[in-house]
């Protein structure tokens, strides 16, 4: 014999056919409601309802009595495992919890499956029902029930509304001013402010605007925020929103900042707004990829 | 009571593969360390505990007694249980007082086989055992009972695996197990694969004497002062399973509190059976446990809870503890629960 390899050989265990087992008069009844898709207890001499049911009280060994109660169906979770790759003896053949759930009307829990689909919808306390199998294929087994589900407690809604919007006229002068690659602003003719985007009224003191003020494309990041949620509008994940200042402006503008990593945008930091090109222009805000570092030194921010 | 010591007890260099060896092969080495160390071949009781669905065969602990020699013939006896409720069978014995020693032995190869569906079958046949409910399955639901009861994290786990994973390296007995990853997987969620006590094949015994005849035989006999088993309802949802009664009931009954425990050898093959046990034994921090690595450095099934014994026994044996308790444990999530005391 060859030296640390060990002589084995295959040996199987087993009934052909499956052990014979006898229920008693308990267990019996038991499954046979379960075969009529019904879950029933029985009650203790203490009063207490034992799901599933045993001959004797397992707290003082006494003798059940003839009394059946019906119970459930739902239940509720008391703890759970989740099964992320089921075994070939498993009643499942995909992701799914085991639980002890505990059917209404009972005062114990039973050990079955729950057929959750993912680990994210299991939680202690849930609400569960049993999903039994079609009524010919049941035959008086605790697998009567395919699995337990969890009760419906939400539904989803799909809403879409179209709508045409109009930009209005202030916006739509300030779009045409994008499209050139000029941001417009306006002076607030009582109080002196320049607002951008360009509008038609001060917001703040209520004067009327009517003088536009052509601003640069450079300015400074007031605030900003990291991003890390996908959204449609911006290049990547994460992507900073940032509000600002244009040089000569007095209110911040909110755009994206880019062309730097997340982690070193800051207050302060001096940006310059990064245009398509003339060609690929048009009467929308895309027109500016985003703001990116000018590489000036940080200016002040004041409130 | 008659006092009952231990005073032998040896243990294979577990191993987590098969090594080529039958159970009385496996047992051979102890059986004459333990009979070497107690200087005696003959003793007054014979009892093993070992499980048939082990090896596959009916009766298979009877060829076990090949490596022990048993005729004439012995009295002898053995418990289809851990080898811990052997022993308790044979302190049993003890007391009636016609016999003043014991040979008590344990073996375990879970290499032959699959561990985690096989203790399938221990479950009752109507409710659990169709259901396909697997060791690692029934436990974590324990697991997250504990942990939602008592706030305690996960990484609670992690911990009790990594301090018993270092100690088992320390272990000439226990495996060489890695350090625990935090990046695994789970098993069966809340359960990574470092929280389950490891596949092993070994074996263990010890002998048992009482009163002079222990002193005789050993310098420091490790007195067994308590001995006491109890077991909870079976059925996992007739029971709280977020702790054990069973445990806690037995460490009143074997009279753990009754003074300071220097070291406690826990049978825990799942990280938060430690947790559950050191609360039900009321352990405080103070309590070394498990200095041996314990069931998650090593798990030779049927004699693990034995080595828990003769473990905290060998520490009264060398000195290094006064006062220690062994834990032996059965059944699905801690159903049944042994607990001795030792005193030097």
């Amino acid at each position: 014999m060859s030296a640390g390899v060990p002589l084995t050989a295959e040996h199987v265990l087993e009934f052909p056919g499956g052990y014979t087992r006898t229920t008693g008069p308990v267990i019996g009844r038991f499954l046979t409601e379960l075969r009529e898709g019904r879950l029933m207890g029985v009650r203790t001499a203490g009063g207490r309802v034992l799901v599933p049911p045993l001959e004797y009280d397992p707290e003082t060994g006494e003798p059940v009595t003839d009394e059946w109660v019906r119970v459930g169906p739902a239940g509720t979770v008391l703890t759970w495992a989740w099964v992320e790759s089921p075994r070939p003896s498993h009643p499942l053949d995909r992701p799914f919890a085991w639980a002890l759930v505990r059917p209404d009307g009972a005062d114990t829990a039973l050990v079955h499956a729950v057929d959750a689909g993912n680990v994210k919808s299991m939680r202690t306390g849930m609400r569960v029902r049993p999903d039994f199998v079609p009524g010919p294929e049941r035959r008086g087994h605790i697998r009567d029930i395919r699995a337990f589900v969890p009760e419906v407690t939400r539904i989803v809604s799909p809403i879409r509304t179209r709508y045409r919007v109009s930009a209005g006229k202030a916006l739509t002068r300030f779009l045409e001013g994008v499209a050139e690659g000029v941001f417009i602003g306006g002076r607030c003719d009582t109080c002196a402010k320049v607002y951008v985007p360009y509008r038609v009224s001060c917001p703040e003191c209520g004067g009327v605007i009517a003088e536009e003020v052509n601003l640069p494309d450079t300015g400074t990041i007031t605030t900003f925020a990291i991003n890390n949620l996908p959204d449609p509008r911006a290049p990547e994940v994460p992507f900073v929103s940032a509000y600002v200042l244009l040089d000569g402006a007095d209110i911040p503008m909110i755009t994206l900042v880019g062309g730097v990593p997340a982690h070193e945008v800051r207050q302060g930091m001096r940006v310059r707004a990064v245009w398509v090109p003339p060609e690929e222009r048009g009467m929308s805000m895309s027109n500016v990829k985003w703001f990116a570092p000018t590489g000036e030194p940080d200016a002040e921010v004041s409130r | 009571m008659r006092d009952v010591a231990v005073v032998a007890f040896a243990q294979t260099a577990h191993t987590a593969e098969d090594q080529g060896l039958s159970e009385p092969e496996l047992i051979l080495p102890v059986i004459q360390e333990v009979r070497e160390k107690a200087g005696t071949r003959d003793f007054g009781f014979t009892c093993s505990g070992s499980c048939d669905y082990l090896a596959g065969a009916p009766f298979s602990f009877v060829s076990a007694l090949d490596a022990l020699g048993a005729w004439p013939p012995i009295s002898e006896s053995h418990v289809e249980m851990d080898a811990a409720w052997a022993l308790y069978e044979a302190w049993v014995r003890l007391q009636h007082g016609d016999v003043d020693t014991a040979l008590v032995y344990g073996f375990g190869k879970s290499s032959q086989t699959d561990v985690r569906e096989l203790m399938t079958l221990q479950l009752d046949p109507y409710y659990l055992e169709p259901l396909g409910l697997d060791q690692v399955s029934f436990a974590a639901l324990q697991a997250r009972a504990y942990l939602e009861r008592t706030g305690r994290a996960e990484s609670d786990l992690a911990e009790v695996a990594a301090r018993s994973r270092r100690s088992g390296r320390d272990n000439p007995y226990a495996l060489d197990l890695p350090e625990v990853s935090p990046e695994d997987g789970y098993a069966v969620a809340p359960l990574r694969p470092h929280d389950i006590a490891p596949d092993t094949d070994g074996a263990a015994a010890i002998v048992l004497a009482a009163g002079d005849r222990a002193r005789e035989m050993c310098e420091r006999p490790a007195w067994i002062r308590g001995i006491a088993h109890r077991t909870d309802a079976h059925y996992l949802g007739g029971r709280p399973l977020d702790r054990s009664e069973s445990a806690a009931a037995a460490a009143l009954a074997a009279g753990v509190g009754k003074a300071p425990v220097d070291v406690a050898e826990l049978h825990a093959q799942f990280t938060h059976e430690e947790l559950i046990l050191r609360e039900a034994l009321d352990l405080g921090p103070d309590v070394l446990v498990n200095p041996s690595g314990g069931p998650l450095a090593a798990n030779p099934i049927m004699a693990t809870g034995l080595i828990r014994i003769g473990e905290a026994a060998a520490r009264i044996h060398d000195g290094t503890a006064g006062r220690a308790v062994g834990h032996a444990a059965a059944g699905p999530c801690l159903q049944h629960n042994l607990v001795t005391v030792l005193e030097g």
